[in-house]
């Protein structure tokens, strides 16, 4: 019978599943070490980083540092206008990253990057191996779901890495929350393999569904830089007003990028989503049209990913809209991306709750 | 725009090295006019500051009412009526300049997402009325509360419809300036360069040899090539230049994306008012036409013309279904499929099959499937031998094993006394039967493995006479006798097909004779989808637009120098700051150097700060900034810029815009 096959096939998922957990939890004590090492270096301590910062926001910026033959004087003019978010502050520039220019935390670094690499090959073979196992779209049930989630988002760090993009610091957090979601998936949301319904056999199950993952990852990735963001500039607003912030966050924040910087990190991911959010959504309302004749019916899943939508209209609109730029539109980044995971985890709570009318 | 928000005004005051005060403010109002029209948005605050002023000129005419928009009040009625004329006019216009002010228009959006968050954590009475009514049976003070606000209906509530349709007005109210702000912007030319280019964002220059109208023909040319508009402009004792400017699409993609809003709102709107929708249970073998009173339960838009129903109809030729048997996904559906035979209005027949995502389209009719289950073919004579029901009985199914629930009403019988009775029978079908002490007799697996009709038997009144209209699938057992048998047990009886049992005290048998598929179909029409779908998918197109395109402008300049050089300078200033904005003018100045190559210079020009080195850029470097400028990758990172830069005239927070005299009133 189909049978065995497939749940040998499954079995190996699983089993690469775990191991790339395994994986990632080595990694992630790589990135601890960097951090560690990197707070002991002269350079973090000093935090205002100056001494280190212009390699660094080239580092940050390859396509400029690619035109230096060109013309120099078109690179030193830029810098003139590039201001702060916060009013009247002195532009800070980029920190030196989590290995803050220390050797030693430079390797733990890169071991931990190659480590992630390890484990995201790992967790692809798991999603894809599963994908086989159930002939479908690795995406049918929750636990599917967390695992191609966590996978896009470290697939997508990783692609931000292969493209020199100066995104390394994102890696402690980035792998912790991998590593999570993946604990979260095996033990609570683990389903065994299953057949879909034929409601959900659809063209649109191959579009729709893996859309709102991929965007889900991206915009998570965008919620960390709004977060960190958020903190950064705080620090920078305290530096700024001539406080002394404590010695800890002066180690850290000090070596992340400039809060300008981590601005147009997140909105540049943001604002490259929303179209394909969009998208995911109208793919959605076509599927509901054909399978249930309604192409919208404020059914709590189409519900939150409308109000996740408008969260994030709302955003873009803020950073267009004075006195809203800066904090209050991170503010509303990262209230978009909560929003979108009480969609993808929260209603599906809610809705049984709706139905045995526990506490609503 | 307004003129008082100097985009740099910060840098403009610095002191250039020629920086004399005289010339600072014309130096603003340069700079200004040079950054004017990249964007159509509005901007907040200015505007207020604008018609303040306007008020402050008027009120300085004679004594005016405080906090007023009229101004001096004249004696008299006349006087009195034109005053409270032109105070209702100001305040309109305050009211609509609020309305259509982007931070309003932010707070309305806000607002939007959080009044759509009651409606998914309480049960709606539009989508699911048994979970709304028995909500309210268990929490009835709480429901009274929610009614008070409509909150089992939040999506057609006043509150809700109120916040979409002010933000819609403010929608309206935004696009139409923004429109013809941008069609003037389109039919205009690109503004001249501000006299010190180098103060722009991105700037370089350097000597060559070239004559300076051949630098700015080259540099026309080459602007042209990148599909910049372009303007050349030869002022009299300046000299000359080329002004131009590229990327009018993000405007239009984001005016396209406003709009498309609105058409997908009608469309929305459009299917809520006209729509028709409506239920029927279709056994195997027989049809349904579409007609009002065909209907098991029909609803429609409250502008739906019944009469329009499209005229068709279909019979269920065959219903096919599989369920697997696999030990994981055991009772998964894994096929549904109607075959159908329909007729249209002008007799054409025609074959078809429905699936669960493949509706069957009539005209402007969709047919969809929606379920299945059984229907017993049931037989059932009276005492005198005649047979007084025949046919399927539809019973539906309560759980996934398909245990299904359903009664016989036999209206038209004789009674064992010859006297006229009715009977009712009710009880399961059971497709796989099973039975234990918990559930009773119940069913394990949707397909027919095992079936088993389970029934109980009444006789007495039906209730059917009443006129109270009655549901077919529930038996009124108030006015009715249960049958027992001889023991004085309760007359219960399993049969399966082809089996018949008599029923008690001589009253006539009952035959299981079969049993047929039936299955359950939606048909609805619906307006503004294709609308829906057309501006949904315009809309992603001016978002693309919006969101990845650049607006920026570049100057280029070229002076003869007294040694005989020619001075070229260019610039470039983007609506957002952004990395690309730098490197093309790079590339653009790399382009150059063909015609205008470099001369090194023996010494350093003082004024400007600049470095006179050479963009000695070669092609290659050219192409990498068209794609850089024009592309986005896959992870998106590359795609956008940030919004907030100094380019924007509304950028600087620090201004503080002038109250309106009605804000200062309060
Ligand atoms: C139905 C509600 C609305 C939604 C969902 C919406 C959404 C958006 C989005 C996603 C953007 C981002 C595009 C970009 O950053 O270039 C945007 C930009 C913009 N919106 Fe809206 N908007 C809405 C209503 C309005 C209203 C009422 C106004 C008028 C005040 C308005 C004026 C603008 C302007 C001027 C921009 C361009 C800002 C810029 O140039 O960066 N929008 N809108």
């Amino acid at each position: 019978m189909m049978l065995a096959a497939d749940q040998g096939l499954a079995d190996t998922s699983n089993l690469l599943v775990y191991t790339a957990m395994a994986v990632y939890a080595l990694a992630f004590l790589a990135y601890v070490a960097e951090w560690v090492f990197g707070g002991r270096s002269r350079v973090a301590r000093t935090a205002a980083s100056l001494d280190t910062g212009d390699q660094d926001t080239d580092a940050a910026t390859p396509a400029v540092t690619v035109r230096k033959n060109g013309a120099t004087s078109v690179l030193e003019r830029p810098r003139v206008v590039t201001r702060s978010t916060g009013p009247g502050r002195p532009e800070t520039l980029d920190g030196p990253g989590a290995a803050g220019g220390d050797e030693r935390g430079d390797t733990y670094g890169r071991i931990a990057v190659a480590l992630t690499s390890l484990a995201f090959l790992m967790h692809l073979g798991g999603v894809v191996t599963r994908a086989i196992a159930v002939e479908r779209g690795p995406w049918g049930n929750m636990y599917e779901f967390s695992t191609a989630f966590s996978m896009v988002v470290t697939g997508a760090f990783l692609t931000l890495l292969l493209l020199r993009r100066n995104v390394r610091w994102l890696g402690l957090v980035l792998v912790g929350t991998v590593l999570l979601d993946l604990g979260l998936a095996t033990t609570v949301l683990y389903t065994e393999t299953q057949q879909l319904v034929p409601a959900l056999d659809s063209i649109w199950m191959w579009i729709h569904v893996p859309l709102a993952i991929f965007c889900g990852g991206l915009l998570y990735l965008g919620a960390i830089g709004s977060v960190l963001f958020l903190l950064k500039d705080r620090h920078e607003a305290k530096l700024a007003a001539g406080a002394t912030p404590g010695r800890l966050s002066s180690s850290v924040l000090g070596r992340l990028p400039s809060s300008v910087s981590l601005d147009r990190f997140s909105y540049r991911i943001n604002a490259a989503v929303f179209p394909l959010w969009t998208f995911t959504i109208v793919a959605g309302a076509i599927w509901a049209e054909n399978a249930w004749g309604r192409y919208w019916d404020w059914d709590p899943k189409e519900t939150w990913a409308f109000i996740t939508w408008v969260a994030y209209a709302g955003y873009l609109h803020a950073r267009a809209t004075a006195g809203w730029k800066g904090r209050k539109a991170a503010y509303l980044a990262v209230i978009g991306f909560i929003c979108f995971l009480i969609n993808y985890y929260g209603v599906n709570i809610f809705f049984d709750s709706l139905h045995s009318y526990g506490g609503v | 725009m307004t003129r008082d928000d100097a985009p740099r005004s910060g840098v403009a005051t610095d002191g250039g090295p020629e920086g004399e005060p005289a010339e600072v403010p014309d130096q603003r109002r340069d700079e200004e006019s040079a950054t004017a029209g990249l964007t159509t948005a509005p901007l907040d605050g200015d505007e207020d500051t604008a018609e303040g002023g306007r008020a402050d000129g008027e009120r300085a005419a004679g004594a005016a009412v405080p906090g007023s928009f009229a101004g001096t009040r004249a004696p008299g009625v006349g006087g009195a009526l034109s005053w409270v004329a032109r105070e209702l006019l100001g305040w309109g216009r305050w009211f609509w300049r609020q309305l259509t002010s982007m931070r309003v228009a932010l707070l309305l959006l806000l607002l939007l997402a959080l009044a759509s968050i009651p409606g998914s954590l309480i049960p709606q009475e539009r989508s699911d009325v048994t979970v709304a009514a028995d909500f309210r049976q268990r929490n009835p003070g709480l429901s009274e509360f929610y009614d008070r606000f409509q909150l089992f209906d939040v999506y057609s509530s006043i509150w809700f419809s109120a916040i979409y349709i002010l933000l819609f007005i403010s929608l309206i109210g935004c696009i139409v300036p923004r429109t013809w702000q941008f069609i003037g912007q389109l039919r205009g030319r690109p503004p001249r360069a501000p006299r010190r280019l180098d103060r722009m964002p991105a700037y370089t220059t350097w000597r060559t040899t070239a004559p300076p109208e051949e630098v700015l023909a080259a540099a026309r040319q080459r602007l042209r090539r990148r599909r910049f508009r372009t303007d050349v402009a030869d002022t009299p004792g300046r000299e000359g230049q080329v002004a131009a400017e590229k990327g009018y699409l993000r405007e239009a993609g984001n005016l396209l994306f406003h709009v498309a809003l609105i058409v997908m709102l009608v469309a929305f709107a459009a299917g809520q008012l006209y729509h028709s929708e409506g239920g029927k249970l279709v056994v195997q073998g027989s049809g349904f036409t579409n007609a009002l009173p065909q209907y098991d339960d029909f609803s429609s838009g409250q502008l739906y013309d019944v009469d329009e129903l499209e005229r068709f109809g279909f019979t269920l030729d065959e219903f096919h279904y599989a369920y697997s048997r696999d030990s994981v996904d055991i009772g998964t559906p894994t096929e549904f499929r109607a075959d159908v035979t329909y007729w249209t209005d002008d007799g054409t027949e025609e074959s078809s099959s429905i699936e669960v995502n493949e509706p069957l389209r009539v005209g402007d009719a969709k047919v969809r499937l929606l379920g299945h289950g059984y229907a017993p073919v049931v037989t059932v004579t009276d005492a005198e031998g005649n047979t007084a029901f025949s046919g399927p009985v539809p019973f539906l199914p309560q759980d996934n094993g398909f245990t299904s629930t359903g009664v016989i009403k036999v209206s038209d019988y004789v009674g064992p006394d010859g006297e006229h009775d009715q009977l009712g029978f009710q009880g399961f079908f059971n497709p796989t039967y099973n039975i234990d002490e918990v559930r009773g007799p119940h069913s394990t697996f949707p397909e027919p493995d095992y079936p088993v009709l389970t029934l109980n038997a009444f006789h007495g009144d039906l209730g059917i006479s009443s006129g109270i209209p009655q549901n077919v699938y529930q038996l009124d057992t108030e006015d009715m006798e249960q049958l027992t048998d001889e023991s004085g047990d309760l007359f219960r009886f399993d049969l399966l097909p082809g089996e018949s049992v008599e029923l008690p005290e001589g009253r006539g048998t009952l035959t299981f004779e079969e049993f047929e598929n039936w299955a359950t179909f939606q048909i609805a029409t619906r307006e503004g989808t294709s609308w829906a779908l057309y501006g949904s998918m315009a809309a992603i197109a001016g978002l693309v637009g919006s969101l990845f395109l650049q607006r920026r402008r570049v100057w280029v300049r070229a002076r003869t120098e007294a040694d005989g050089l020619t001075v070229v300078e260019m610039a470039s200033l983007g609506r957002t700051e952004s990395a690309r904005i730098p490197e093309e003018l790079a590339a653009l100045a790399a382009d150059l150097q063909p015609d205008a190559p470099m001369e090194r210079p023996a010494e350093r020009d003082g004024a400007a700060d600049a470095s006179n080195e050479a963009p000695e850029g070669d092609d290659a470097e050219g192409d990498d900034a068209e794609r850089d400028a024009s592309g986005t990758d896959a992870t998106g990172t590359d795609a956008t810029e940030d919004d907030d830069a100094g380019a924007a005239p509304d950028a600087p927070d620090a201004r503080k815009p002038d109250s309106p005299p009605a804000e200062g009133a309060r």
